[in-house]
Order: C-alpha cells, then structure tokens, then sequence
C-alpha cells in the first residue's frame, strides 16, 4: 500500500511517499495512523494530534474509521490553505 | 435553469494565467452571457516581510477535487462557463496564485458561484501554503481558519433550507 504524506506531515516524517506492508491488526486509516506513530521519533512528532491530520484514500476525503480493505493509497496531510 | 451540461476548465499549473484571455475564451461568439465574475487571488506582500509563498499541492486529487466542485457548481446556478486555475510552487508577492471565472445570464448565479467556489478552494481542495521571509532561513505552513470553514459550512447550510 502507497502511504503519502504532505506539507508538515511529509518535513516532520522526512518521506514524500513510502510503500509498506499492512500489518494485519491494521484495519483502519485511524489505526494505520497509530501504527505510523509508533516507529520513530518524527512519525511520533507527526501524528501526536491524529484529530488535526486529514486523510485521503484513493484521493477521496475519508474519517479514521475508514477500513482499509481494497486501498491502494492512502495520504496524510493538515488542513488544506489554498486558494 | 441550472445546465448541468455546462463545460467547465479546471487546471492546476506553475505558470501564471492571463485573466484577460482567459474571461474572452468564455465569452468569445456568444451572446447569451450577461455576467462575468472574475475573482483573482493574488500573493499578499504582509508589510514586506515576505519573500514568497510556497504553494504544495497534492498531484491528481487536487484537479479531482476542484472538478468535484465545478460539477457542483454548475448543476446548482444558471453558470454559462466556468474556468478555475490554482498555481503551485514558489509565489512571490504580487503574482497571481487563483483565478475563477464564471460568466451567466444574470450576475447573482456568476457571484455565487465564484464564491462558493472560492470557500471550497480554500478548505477542501488539496493544497498548503508556506510562508518564507526575507528574515527567516526555515518557512511556516499557513494554519488552516476556522472563518474559512465556516464560510464553506453556509453553502451546505442554505443548501439544507
């Protein structure tokens, strides 16, 4: 599964776009943020407010009970400031 | 009276826009538009502190997104045409960053539009400003407000009534 992060997200874990194998206690984007949170020290610093970060899955708005069964990518982001 | 079939231009590019060529692709041969709205964003100087703004964007959801909304844009106001163009990269003060056009019959659907739009650019299409300063080695992201929100909140409000 294709992880992507951007803006903060992407500067604090120090990753663009990572490939990784899906744990199988993994099933939930809400999960998958806690699993991320747990392996280094910027991926802590990352995901210590998950109620702030905004998901997409396969492009598409999603909340952290979104079940990651069939997703391809999946990407993590603040809130956007365009326009 | 909402067309849905309306064609709309969606692009999200590095190079700037001219506004001019842009209003005349949409108003060019016809006579059935009484109203152009055009908004342009612009990268603010902040009291000449700022060097540029970084615009970073999400690659393939970002013109997904805004199609999204162009779609619901057009399904929902009499909208003869509608052309929505958001630059990424570094931007400095006094350069173009956004630009919609939306051109009606009549100017309150080509208004409303063009700020619905604009609320949901803000808020829901995939893009972060970073904020470099003359006097600052390292940029700040832009924090999302919750004023933006709020403005794109009223649009499914009245949508409701």
């Amino acid at each position: 599964m294709k992880i992507r992060y951007f803006a903060w997200l992407r500067e604090r874990t120090g990753t663009s776009e990572e490939t990784i194998e899906l744990p199988e206690n993994v099933k939930t984007t809400g999960e998958l943020m806690s699993w991320l949170a747990a392996r280094d020290e910027g991926y802590a610093f990352a995901f210590e407010q998950p109620e702030t970060i905004r998901i997409a899955v396969d492009q598409e708005h999603v909340e952290e009970d979104h079940v990651l069964t069939g997703t391809e990518e999946v990407a993590f982001f603040p809130p956007m400031t365009g326009g | 009276m909402a067309n849905s079939t309306t064609e709309y231009t969606v692009r999200v590019q590095a190079e700037d826009f001219d506004v001019l060529a842009e209003t005349e692709i949409l108003t060019k041969g016809r006579k059935d538009v009484g109203a152009i709205v055009t908004f342009t964003g612009l990268c603010r100087d902040e009291g000449g502190t700022l060097e540029a703004l970084e615009l970073e964007h999400y690659p393939g959801m970002a013109e997904a997104q805004i199609s999204k909304f162009a779609q619901q844009a057009v399904d929902r106001w009499p909208i003869t045409g509608l052309t929505i163009i958001h630059r990424f990269g570094k931007i400095p003060p006094g350069e173009n960053i956004v630009l919609v056009i939306a051109t009606s019959p009549h100017r309150r659907a080509a208004f409303e539009a063009a700020d619905f739009l604009m609320d949901f650019l803000k808020t829901q299409a995939p893009f972060w400003k970073k904020e470099h300063l003359k006097d600052a080695s390292e940029g700040t992201w832009v924090e999302a407000k919750a004023a933006d929100d709020a403005d794109a909140a009223r649009w499914i409000e009245e949508k409701a009534k």
